[in-house]
């Protein structure tokens, strides 16, 4: 599975910006609009589409793009 | 167990207090900014309790117009159930106290704790006790003063809640009667206690000068913790019911859940795949007045149309505990 591809998706699909704009910088917050509300939702879309569990503490280290495709790269493989 | 009666709804009411805070006033008050407020959580204003209005009076209120419409009298009343975590005092129950109020006596009237879901879980108790034909006419309420536990000085919490009651009756349904209740999941997870709570007052801290310095008698609340669990668990409770009566999710005439926050209800509405203009909401006017909210709606819902005689409705709540629950119901 292509899980930066996956994310890009998810990330485009649930804030409403182009992928273009989700680069490995981009932080949810400040670069891609999102709100707190927005991240956690974002979250529970990782969890849904990978199946996992993302545990709260961990959930608010995961700022980036960049840092979430290599939590979820390091949780899957 | 099997079922000897059917319990049914046969009468709301609600009662909010007159004074109105907008987000504007709460500009005032806190760092706070309107736009913030209603993006957030959809709200644009909520009701404050005055000085001398307590919990017990709000109830009463209620109840009366829920009495009138379920064309009962008041000594047809054979149980009452209230929900709250803001009674008038931290003993005896509320109930009680209503019932000296609506003068009326000899039948057991009790407070659950249960947080926002307060309601839900007092309509499931009602329904066990109207189906097993021990009770006729249940008075179950969902009411809070909760602008009078907030901490007005933390703006995460300060500008979510308003003050409200919400009335029921529960009646035993005849017969040939197409309103009932038709089923009800409760459930609680205990491992989150914390994330929503007034920690002093009880025995665990009881008040001292110091919890009041540290304004430890006012809500707490992680937000961002209980979004995510919100969704979940009011997307289970809707789940059990429906599949449990081999429903499809397009045969629910109106969904009502707890209205805490315009983005959760939202995200449980897209998640749950129901039409958008099948479900009601009324943030925007009240803010989340917890276990109040439910009751609201539904009366304002059946007073204004919306809901009729026999549409199939379906109610989600959480809260703190953090419990969760749903009922499924004709009207």
């Amino acid at each position: 599975m292509d899980i930066k591809a996956k994310v890009t998706e998810i990330i485009v699909e649930e804030l409403g910006v182009e992928a273009s704009e989700v680069t490995l910088e981009a932080s949810f917050i400040e670069d891609l609009g999102a709100d707190s509300l927005d991240t956690v939702e974002l979250i529970m879309k990782f969890e849904e589409e990978f199946n996992i569990d993302i545990a709260d503490d961990e959930a608010e280290n995961l700022t980036t793009v960049g840092k979430a495709i290599e939590y979820l790269e390091k949780q899957l493989n | 167990m099997s079922i000897k009666y059917y319990a049914k709804i046969s009468g709301t009411g609600m009662y909010v207090p007159d004074k109105v805070l907008t987000n504007f006033d709460l500009e005032k008050i806190v760092d706070t900014t309107d736009e913030w407020i209603r993006t957030r959580t959809g709200m644009s204003e909520r009701h404050i309790a005055s000085k001398d209005q307590a919990v017990s009076d709000l109830a009463y209120e209620a109840t009366l117009k829920a009495i009138e419409a379920a064309r009962i009298r008041n000594k047809d009343i054979d149980m009452i159930i209230v929900a709250t975590v803001s009674s008038d005092h931290a003993f005896p129950s509320t109930a009680c106290i209503l019932q000296q109020k609506l003068g009326i006596r000899g039948f057991p009237a009790f407070d659950i704790s249960a947080g926002c879901t307060g309601w839900i879980y007092a309509a499931n108790i009602a329904k066990q006790y109207i189906e097993a034909g021990i009770a006729k006419n249940i008075l179950i309420i969902g009411v809070e003063v909760l602008t009078k536990i907030i901490n007005w000085k933390d703006r995460g919490t300060c500008v979510l809640f308003g003050d409200g009651a919400g009335a029921t009756i529960i009646s035993r349904a005849g017969e040939r009667d197409i309103s009932r209740f038709i089923d009800s999941e409760l459930s609680a997870d205990g491992t989150h206690y914390d994330l929503l709570i007034q920690k002093a007052g009880g025995s665990r801290m009881p008040a001292t000068k110091e919890t009041l310095e540290e304004n430890l008698h006012t809500i707490y609340m992680e937000g961002n913790k209980i979004f995510k669990n919100a969704i979940r668990s009011m997307y289970s409770a809707c789940d059990i019911v429906l599949k449990r009566n081999n429903l499809d999710v397009h045969s629910i005439d109106w969904l009502i859940t707890h209205q805490a926050n315009m983005r959760i209800i939202q995200a449980l509405g897209k998640k749950l795949k129901i039409d958008n203009k099948k479900v009601i909401v009324n943030i925007e006017k009240y803010a989340n007045t917890s276990a109040a909210t439910i009751p609201i709606a539904l009366d304002e819902a059946v007073r204004n149309g919306k809901i009729r005689h026999g549409d199939l409705v379906l109610l989600a709540s959480f809260g703190a505990g953090l419990t969760s629950g749903s009922l499924l119901f004709r009207m």
